[in-house]
């Protein structure tokens, strides 16, 4: 079916990423009415318009300085490897966690479905094609969003309202190649593995939790699940979090530089930072599963 | 470079700058020539720091001529004005360090971007800069573990580090301790005389400037409103700067 049933509903429908969305943009509208201190009058919804347009007109902007940044020599390969270290390594446990839960979850939820239905064999199937085509990218995108999302902006707001970033100016030393270019890179890179980390820890924990109800060898556990498995199914969907990774980088990069107006900005731009990139990492599944589909079906 | 140019390394005309509607400058001008040091006077919030940050592009002016090292560097693009930047030595208010490396790495860092020079070089170099500033000590402490005369020790280090022709000053002794502020004002003066640097130092120490500058400039409402010595400004029919000197001066 094509996209007669609306925005987020296609032909197969994927009403995880409808939720997430609703939630998370409720969550950014209130968190910004919040903060911003806007009373709700009739005037508002322009008000909003206008600094809509202003935010994306910047993020373009800082985009066409960010590229430039990366794309002259020196590039800052220390720099890059110690982001990767904070934003890779550091968050490796975290994301671990959320997927051997999301494993957990997965095999205690589908198991009763799957036996009311007389379909328990195609359980291992279900866990492995759920949590690499979806649940690990998602979980990944969105726990990274929440721990360096955070810490992006808040260590750049707090940079910038401390005059680091002007000391750094000073010093001849460009900020966005320095301290943008390497986080956005990082994040690029780190994602995928983190998501493969996730995928990992949740086929073996849902493997754990299936066999604690009915036992079974990893071995057969693997083989009935991978059996119908294609490269398409891996790839793309581990790929995307690429996309997921620009997204984090950017947006709280972006927060974190345009930082006003001392510590309270510097936790508003901590507080953005988690929530825009949240909100656009899940608007950016919806997108990146839909081109899937069509690309590799 | 014209002998012009190279006799006034700092020469500013007609400058323009406002924020929101608010004048800060409203038509300075000043020019520096090698070997001085201007301390430039002024009540808070009467543009002194935003001076500083124009003369190194960190702001835009709205209009006028910022001519540094004979480069108009309003027109320059990044990499001309970093080529600048490099001659200028900056010391922020709060000494602006980059508080996820430690005091060694942070008058390490503008020398490993620009300085060509081997690891061994650069460490001696780091410990000199260090030690002319009593902070050779310290060297694997993080900015958070050392007080803010510390920092601003430190600041002035890396301010120095890449034997700027140029250095701007933004509060000098703000946070020190009476001898350290001592200290570094004679280590400018040594500097002036060994190395022929030209200097602007913001500051409300009237006292302090008398021993060190060469020239005070008052700057009030935008502009400047008086210029010269100590004993100069003392002398004023203005108003505003007797007042603002003698209040100083006590």
């Amino acid at each position: 079916m094509p996209y007669s049933r609306g925005l987020f509903l296609d032909g197969r429908e994927h009403p995880q990423e409808m939720y997430l969305t609703l939630l998370i943009l409720a969550t950014a509208i209130s968190g910004t009415l919040a903060s911003s201190r806007i009373p709700l009058r009739f005037t508002f919804p322009k008000g909003l318009l206008i600094s809509v347009f202003e935010w994306f007109g910047e993020l373009g902007i800082f985009c066409m300085r960010l590229f430039r940044a990366a794309m002259v020599p020196p590039y800052e390969f220390g720099e890059l490897v110690r982001q990767c270290d904070e934003i890779g390594s550091k968050s490796l446990p975290l994301v671990a966690l959320a997927g051997a839960a999301t494993g957990v979850v997965l095999s205690l939820e589908t198991r009763d479905s799957l036996v009311r239905f007389g379909a328990k064999s195609f359980l291992p199937a279900v866990i492995v094609f759920s949590i690499i085509k979806e649940s690990g990218p998602i979980i990944t995108g969105l726990i990274v969003s929440g721990r360096v999302g955070a810490g992006i902006g808040a260590q750049l707001g707090s940079m910038r309202v401390t005059e680091q970033i002007d000391a750094m100016e000073a010093s001849a030393v460009d900020p966005y190649k320095f301290l943008v270019a390497t986080r956005v890179l990082a994040c690029i890179l780190m994602l995928p593995l983190l998501t493969l980390a996730a995928d990992f820890c949740g086929i073996f924990m849902g493997w754990i939790a299936n066999m604690l109800a009915e036992p079974i060898s990893l071995h057969l556990f693997l083989e009935n699940g991978f059996k119908n498995m294609l490269f398409s199914d891996f790839i793309p969907p581990t790929l995307k979090t690429t996309v997921f990774g620009l997204i984090i980088g950017l947006v709280s990069c972006f927060q974190g530089m345009r930082t006003r107006g001392g510590t309270e900005g510097v936790g508003r731009s901590a507080t953005s930072s988690v929530v825009l990139s949240s909100l656009f990492v899940v608007l950016a599944d919806v997108v990146l599963v839909r081109l899937i589909l069509t690309l590799w079906g | 470079m014209s002998s012009e140019t190279a006799d006034t390394p700092i020469a500013i005309k007609d400058l323009h700058k406002a924020f929101d509607g608010q004048k800060v400058l409203d038509g300075v001008t000043l020019q520096v020539v090698r070997g001085e040091t201007v301390a430039v006077l002024g009540r808070s919030g009467g543009g002194k720091s935003v001076l500083l940050k124009l003369l190194i592009r960190l702001e835009t002016p709205d209009s006028g001529s910022i001519r540094i090292a004979g480069q108009e560097i309003t027109r320059l693009d990044e990499k001309q004005l970093n080529d600048v930047r490099k001659k200028i030595g900056f010391l922020f208010q709060q000494a602006a360090l980059y508080d996820s490396l430690t005091v060694e790495e942070n008058v390490a860092f503008p020398l490993s971007r620009h300085a060509k020079m081997s690891n061994a070089e650069q460490k001696r170099r780091v410990r000199e800069l260090l030690a002319d500033v009593g902070m050779d000590r310290d060297l694997e402490k993080l900015p958070s573990q050392i007080s803010g005369g510390m920092q601003k020790r430190v600041g002035l280090a890396r301010a120095l580090a890449l034997d700027p022709e140029i250095l701007l000053f933004d509060e000098r002794t703000a946070g020190l301790d009476p001898i350290t502020a001592s200290d570094t004002g004679n280590l400018i003066r040594e500097l002036k005389k060994k190395r022929r640097l030209s200097a602007i130092v913001v500051t409300h120490d009237v006292q302090g400037a008398k021993a060190y500058s060469d020239r005070m400039v008052l700057l009030h409402n935008g502009t400047i409103q008086a210029e010269g010595n100590l004993d100069e400004l003392q002398r004023s029919k203005d108003d505003f700067v007797a007042q603002f000197v003698g209040y100083g001066s006590r």
